[in-house]
């Protein structure tokens, strides 16, 4: 059954045709090739690899980038639906394609050389190459500026020690970027797959982001020549640049799982019948459906704003922690009362509020924990620093 | 090859429509649409021809202002350019005073096939295609599954009752009217979608194409919609119980007795 949305404030007027098409091409990709697959995939933790050459070629990944390296070009707001559609099918999913964009595509475009744009953005934008993201490591998560990895100048080139944990796509990734300690502070580097002394190995066990591949890099000894350097990268700050853009992603994204939430459970609700009528006439019920209404839609405006902020060129980054920190827990919240409102049946793989429930965990801790956003926004309107 | 592809935009599928004030169309404020499902087969196959030929998709719509979101949709898709029929004249005409504007319209284009959908979603006539096909004069073929163009004519397999198909050969320029779920449609990329900002719609009055006002839309049309109505919800349906034969008999008897239809 083709997925309607949820647009209670008809939000839909204030986007151009545009940005309506894309939310409706992304939504029947979702519908006709996600939607089948993805329960399976889930079970069986892993990422549906098949869907990549379709994600290529729709146009999704690094979508706000540039014409001229092969990408499609779309303002903040498009992008932003392209993620909300997604993760409307699984955190997974939405997961690789911000991994590939904001935080591989972003930094190659931002602070890559002319040549690492034009070897890497074409084939990633095609979804020829794949990449990951390593800056978290076991013993640094929230504080990633304490990081243990270490490129030392050998020659004209670095070596570089250390490893990175929870590193989504890292098994099937072409290329990583790689943040470092050098002599002159902390510095991205591509280290492409097959270099003599880099392995990656696939972490297993996880209850949340099945549909996901998140792995361990290790680097021993990892040899890289002089340009493996990302030349514009300079300090910590270049990271968090990159993680700003995919939390705003997230911010949309977590809205489209609240909407898939939303859905099931007013579609289940009117039908399951109890005590010889639809379980949404209970008042009970009726007041989770309007919460979750109420609280989706509020998602909607700030993503929605954030959106026209970020193409006017007006957002900070304490905004976007604001957007991700509000609609993640938006849709962690929205997605338990879903699941509450299924009874049996919402813990079951046949729907997919548990799913969302189980996905919403990890987008709740990664890109920055929720407590985390809180000390960003914290700080910004006190003054204060409240983190050490 | 030439091709102009004939859209409509009509209401989604599972909209809810409401009828308005006048008793005899559906209310379309705030009515979610789309591309009548037929018209995008047409235009999936339109696109296809011009992709092995060679050649241009034009598409030609007439339509309000609304409409242009279903002619962008189908220049994200990857026609090449439109012809928007738009104004007030053109609205409220019934399948002939369509057909005539839309014959005058492609009359100017020089096409070699003109394709449209089978019929459209919401008025459901069917009529469209055919009337258009004998204004411009051409052969016609309703019902088209596939299209195989043999140099300056084509062959065309139609679907015809119980599961029999027929091929058909015709000279172009002709005009097909094309099955829903004949191929899969293809997706309008995000690339596509940007690129179609770019393309031109024309939009064309019915002065610019030759036609009086009153020859097209509600003064032209041939037919008139007296009244649109909700089924309405009767009482009176009755189980008939009991072994097959006694079924069987009872239900003559009734037919014949009550409902006097026998
Ligand atoms: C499935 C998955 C995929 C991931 N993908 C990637 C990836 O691709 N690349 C990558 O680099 N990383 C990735 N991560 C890592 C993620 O970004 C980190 O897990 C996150 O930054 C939190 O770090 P941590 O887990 O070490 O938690 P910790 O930092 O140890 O935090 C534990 C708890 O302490 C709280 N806390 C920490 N500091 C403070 C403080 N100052 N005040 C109050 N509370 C505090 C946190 O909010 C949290 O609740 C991924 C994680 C997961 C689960």
């Amino acid at each position: 059954m083709a997925f309607k949305g949820v647009d209670y404030l008809d939000l839909d007027s204030e986007l151009t045709s545009e940005e309506r098409m894309t939310r409706d091409t992304v939504r029947r990709f979702v519908d006709e090739q996600v939607m089948e697959i993805i329960e399976e995939a889930y079970l069986e933790g892993r990422f549906p690899v098949e869907l990549i050459p379709g994600l290529g070629e729709l146009g999704v990944l690094g979508a706000n980038l540039p014409e001229e390296y092969g990408c499609a070009g779309m303002n903040n707001v498009a992008y932003g639906l392209i993620m909300q559609e997604l993760e409307r099918g699984d955190s997974g999913l939405r997961s690789f394609v911000s991994v590939q964009g904001a935080l591989v595509m972003y930094p190659i475009f931002t602070f890559g050389s002319e040549e690492q744009k034009r070897r890497w953005l074409p084939a990633m934008a095609s979804g020829e190459a794949i990449g990951c993201f390593g800056l978290t490591e076991a013993d640094f998560g929230s504080n990633p500026g304490g990081m243990a990895t270490r490129a030392e100048r050998d020659g004209d080139g670095w070596v570089l020690n250390g490893s990175k944990m929870w590193i989504t796509n890292g098994s099937m990734a072409h290329v990583a970027v790689v943040w470092a300690q050098t002599p002159d502070g902390i510095r991205g580097f591509l280290v492409e797959r097959g270099t003599d002394g880099f392995d990656t190995v696939e972490m297993h066990g996880k209850h949340s982001l099945r549909a996901s591949d998140t792995s361990e890099l290790v680097f021993n000894d990892v040899r890289l020549p002089g340009d493996a350097i990302l030349p514009g990268s300079d300090g910590l700050k270049s990271p968090l640049m990159c993680l700003t853009q995919a939390r705003y992603g997230i911010a949309w994204g977590a809205v489209g799982s609240a909407m898939a939430c939303y859905e099931e459970a007013l579609r289940y609700t009117t039908e399951r019948v109890q005590f010889d009528r639809p379980i949404a006439g209970f008042q009970l019920m009726q007041q989770k459906l309007v919460e979750i209404l109420d609280r989706v839609t509020l998602g909607q405006l700030l993503a929605y704003r954030v959106g026209r902020l970020k193409d006017a060129g007006k957002l900070k980054h304490t905004h976007v922690s604001l957007a991700k920190r509000h609609n993640v827990m938006m849709a962690r919240e929205v997605a338990s009362t879903a699941r509450w409102a299924l009874g049996a049946n919402g813990i079951h793989s046949e729907y997919q509020v548990m799913r969302h429930m189980c996905n919403l965990e990890t987008v709740f801790t990664y890109e920055g924990t929720h407590d985390i956003h809180t000390l960003i926004i914290g700080n910004d309107i006190t003054g204060l620093n409240a983190f050490t | 090859m030439k091709i102009a592809v004939c859209i409509k935009q009509v209401p989604e599928g599972d909209a809810r429509l409401v009828i308005d004030a006048d008793g005899i169309s559906i209310a379309d404020a705030d009515l979610a649409t789309e591309i009548n499902e037929s018209d995008q087969y047409a235009l999936e196959s339109g696109l296809r021809l011009a992709e092995s030929q060679g050649g241009e998709v034009v598409v030609v719509c007439l339509g309000p202002d609304r409409a242009e979101e279903a002619i962008r949709r189908a220049l994200a898709m990857g026609a090449g350019r439109a012809i928007h029929l738009n104004d007030p004249a053109f609205q409220g005409g019934d399948a002939a005073a369509t057909a005539r504007a839309l014959a005058a319209a492609i009359e100017r284009e020089n096409v070699d096939l003109v394709l449209t959908g089978l019929q459209s979603d919401d008025a459901g006539w069917a009529q469209t295609g055919p009337i258009l096909a004998a204004r411009l004069g051409w052969p016609s073929a309703t019902l088209i599954m596939e299209i195989e163009p043999e140099g300056d004519t084509i062959k065309v397999k139609r679907e015809l009752e119980a599961g029999w198909f027929q091929w058909v050969r015709l000279p172009l320029p002709a005009l097909l009217t094309i099955q829903s779920g004949i191929s899969t449609v293809r997706y309008a990329t995000l690339k596509g979608i940007m690129g179609a900002k770019k393309k031109e719609i024309a939009k064309v009055t019915p002065a610019d194409i030759g036609l009086a006002p009153d020859e097209v839309g509600g003064a032209g049309r041939k037919t008139r919609t007296t009244r649109l109505y909700v089924p309405e919800k009767t009482t009176g349906a009755e189980i008939i119980e009991g072994d097959t034969a006694t079924a069987v008999a009872t239900l003559v008897e009734k037919l014949q007795k009550e409902a006097k239809v026998l």
